[in-house]
């Protein structure tokens, strides 16, 4: 069994999960995305393994090259959908309302006017986001209708072209944290909570993170929304509203973990690692029922 | 973009070394790295990011961009 794992930078994850491959003795081969020419026709220098582990930081990246890796029929994990899904927030809306699975309340536009429209319509103080995006960058908290005005301005005139869709959510007057849980083959693996004096509660913005029980109603909800992406590995954020309980905020495709592992006390690259191996040796490509015949349209 | 050009001392029994290329500063690594690995520098704080491995060679790491994340 060959694995590939893709990546653009080795941040403490990749290190985790390259140490655990080779611990449980896996043949496992880092591929910098960056230094690859693809040729879409010719999957020969790819044959060779069983599947590919997408690691990639930049998900611009992760979806050109899982486009082409899927293609050559190689399972990918996660998959192109589920990275797709994930990584946008209006898909990641629409999947979870479509679900029925509880989520804080969206309105999407597409100009300034309607943008304060859809922003006065969730009412204040409201969240603006751009719909792709990570780390609780450009999230803004907007308190009223002068900062409303002031911030699509700003995006109309400075942001780039993605950032003309306004994504705008409802603000939940959650406690000072969120919670994170991880998700490995549909089952919830461990939980964090992370705690800031700030409003965005994102490790990447000085949060700290403690490990937190994994209770019926936490796994419930976080296998619901994996299932929805279908993807193997992914972490869920919710936030705990005092009205209507947890809410599915995000869905995290390529999750980072190097501040949950010691305060969960979860090895949570040990159970990717195995998950991941248990893929490439049930449906990966050189298992006789899949794939056998090279190209899937994706 | 700036590199360092000093090449690293890597003996079998001495800390791996490799040079800062903002502050020419000394950065040591208690295993080889690998291509792509971000490692900051003690002396200046620079984030500094691996782009070859024998010799070690460190560039200043590129700052965040738009569809970088989780």
């Amino acid at each position: 069994m060959r694995i590939a794992m893709t990546y653009t930078r080795i941040r403490p994850e990749e290190r985790f999960l390259l140490d655990e491959f080779a611990r449980q003795g896996i043949d496992i081969t880092p591929v910098d995305i960056r230094q690859q020419v693809f040729n879409p026709a010719d999957s020969s220098s790819w044959d060779s393994y069983d599947a590919v582990f997408d690691r990639s930081m930049s998900l611009t990246n992760s979806i050109t090259s899982l486009s082409i890796l899927e293609g050559f029929g190689l399972r990918c994990i996660n998959s192109l959908k589920a990275v797709e899904l994930c990584s946008d927030k209006l898909f990641t809306s629409i999947a979870l309302s479509r679900a029925g699975i509880a989520t804080p309340e969206v309105r999407v536009a597409t100009t300034y006017q309607s943008g304060l429209d859809a922003i006065d319509e969730i009412g204040y103080p409201a969240v603006l986001k751009p719909i792709v995006g990570s780390w609780g960058r450009l999230v803004s908290r907007v308190n009223d209708r002068h900062a409303a005005e002031a911030i699509l301005e700003h995006r109309e005139t400075l942001g780039s072209v993605q950032q003309k869709v306004m994504y705008v959510q409802e603000f939940i007057d959650k406690p000072d944290r969120d919670l994170r849980v991880f998700v490995v083959g549909g089952e919830p693996i461990a939980a964090i909570a992370r705690s800031s004096e700030h409003w965005v509660t994102n490790t990447a913005r000085g949060a700290t993170a403690e490990g937190v029980e994994l209770t019926d109603e936490l796994c419930d909800i976080s296998r619901q929304a994996a299932q929805v992406t279908g993807a193997d590995v992914v972490a869920v954020d919710l936030l705990e509203c005092p009205r209507r309980g947890l809410l599915v905020n995000e869905m995290n495709h390529s999750m980072e973990f190097r501040n949950s592992m010691d305060v969960t006390g979860v090895n949570i690259a040990s159970v990717v690692v195995e998950h991941i191996a248990e893929i490439a040796q049930n449906q990966g490509r050189h298992d006789s029922m899949n794939h056998s015949q090279g190209v899937v349209v994706v | 973009m700036k590199r360092s050009t000093k090449e690293f001392n890597m003996s079998q029994t001495a800390t791996i070394q490799a040079v800062c290329p903002e502050c020419a500063g000394e950065v040591q690594f208690d295993r080889p790295p690998l291509n792509g690995e971000v490692v900051r520098c003690s002396q200046c704080v620079s984030e500094l990011e691996v782009i070859s491995r024998e010799p070690i060679v460190l560039e200043l790491a590129p700052e965040v961009e738009e569809d970088w994340g989780e």
